[in-house]
């Protein structure tokens, strides 16, 4: 019969979602910038950054938080014989989902992970776009009832559903040769921020320990933050939201016990207070996290398991993320970008083609 | 005769709801679901359970793993 896995059960989600909660805030106690103790979608655009595939001078720095949630699910994965690689299930549509998703949140300032963080650092702007996500989520299961698929994936080699971990090790590697530098913008290979964003970071064991920790943890539960909305809409099933709920909560109270919490919506740390957008963005990035299957976080334990298909999703978002700041679509606590608007009107036109080109008879 | 559904492959949500599907239309009281991986397995029970099925069999079959509901 069945191996239990006690973290898959309603109190191991709660139990994670907790974690999280007192891990992130941690974070930023440490030096993470505010209300960013761990956001994957910028934390994807500082990686695309530290490699130059954009040169926005604030926002440059080899997040170890994110590589370490690659590397803990692969770790919890090889462990618990749950490493299975696979792959092919519409890998260019993934792709393209996956900057669209970056893009978008970035026109809201965050991804699911964040708005969660950001409101529960007193952040109101984040309740629009938590909304906002539930309602492109809610479009997404719109396309799920009327038979939407990305069809299947299927089994791969070990060394492809390596790859995308193997990456990540890489980066690490640089992180490690290449450490930053006071003063300096440049280590080697790697870009560094001397302020902004980028400029603030925890040590780096710290990052990567908790990183590997809640990439192992969350590998382990399921943890989606997306998943939690979906399932609730879909199947009237609270388990990952539980989770969800659980990190809230925890968070809030963390935040308030460190001196965090800041209620308010004029001011909030890397935010602006364009209430449409925030909502607008965060929709388009709902739909599409729902489309591809995943919320970035998600996506990233995912391909720590060899799933190669999430690891397509991942490269997209740090694409994406590159051509966010490279053409001026990604919003700042000014504003939008100047192209911010036009861009997620096209990346929701794009996510209904997605969805109305995918839909099947079962 | 149990109805049979082969989610082997699809992602998150597909096998959930491929089986959501099949527990209302099917005249069977048995329906045997087959995924590939362990959330699924995780998901796929899970959703059983709260429609009023319970989960008979949950076994590995190769890589992949076989589960058998039966309803209440």
């Amino acid at each position: 019969m069945t191996r239990k896995n006690i973290f898959a059960t309603l109190g191991g989600i709660i139990v994670v979602g907790a974690i999280i909660g007192v891990l992130a805030p941690l974070l930023q106690k440490l030096g993470n910038p505010a209300n960013m103790g761990i956001c994957v979608a910028c934390f994807e655009r500082d990686i695309a950054g530290a490699i130059g595939l954009h040169r926005a001078a604030v926002v440059q720095y080899l997040r170890p938080e994110i590589l370490g949630f690659v590397l803990g699910a692969l770790v919890a994965a090889l462990i618990f014989k749950e490493f299975k690689p696979s792959g092919g299930s519409a890998p260019m549509t993934r792709f393209v989902l996956g900057m669209i998703a970056m893009i978008s949140a970035l026109v809201f300032l965050g991804c699911p992970w964040r708005a969660i963080l950001r409101l529960a650092g007193g952040d109101g702007n984040a309740i629009l776009g938590l909304a906002g996500l539930a309602a492109g989520v809610a479009i997404g299961t719109l396309f799920f009832r009327k038979g939407y698929n990305l069809g299947r994936s299927y089994k791969q080699s070990a060394a492809t559903g390596l790859m995308l971990p193997l990456i990540m090790v890489g980066l690490l590697v640089l992180r490690f040769i290449f450490p930053p530098v006071e003063g300096v913008d440049k280590s080697g290979v790697l870009f560094y921020s001397l302020q902004g964003p980028g400029a603030g970071y925890a040590p780096l064991w710290i990052s990567l320990a908790i990183g590997l920790g809640i990439g192992f943890l969350a590998q382990r539960s399921r943890f989606c933050t997306m998943g939690a909305i979906r399932d609730l809409i879909l199947f009237k099933q609270f388990h990952l939201m539980a989770g969800l709920l659980a990190l809230l909560a925890v968070a809030f109270a963390a935040n308030v016990a460190l001196g965090q919490f800041n209620p308010g919506f004029e001011g909030q740390p890397v935010a602006h207070t364009l209430h449409f957008w925030n909502f607008a963005g965060m929709l388009v990035a709902g739909l599409a996290f729902a489309l591809a299957g995943g919320c970035p976080g998600r996506q990233l334990f995912m391909s720590g398991e060899g799933n190669s298909d999430a690891g397509v999703f991942v490269l997209g978002m740090i694409t994406g993320a590159a051509l966010a700041h490279n053409w001026s679509l990604a919003s700042s606590p000014a504003g939008l970008g100047p192209h911010g608007a036009v861009a997620a009107i096209i990346g929701l036109l794009v996510c209904l083609g997605i969805g109305f080109a995918n839909l099947k008879k079962a | 005769m149990a109805h049979n559904v082969d989610a082997r492959g699809l992602a998150c949500p597909q096998p959930v709801l491929l089986t959501m599907e099949a527990m209302k239309s099917t005249s069977d009281s048995e329906i045997e679901i087959l995924v590939d991986n362990e959330a699924s397995r995780e998901n796929v029970s899970r959703a059983a359970a709260t429609q009023g099925w319970n989960v008979v069999r949950s076994d590995e079959l190769g890589e992949d793993f076989r589960i058998l509901i039966k309803k209440k």
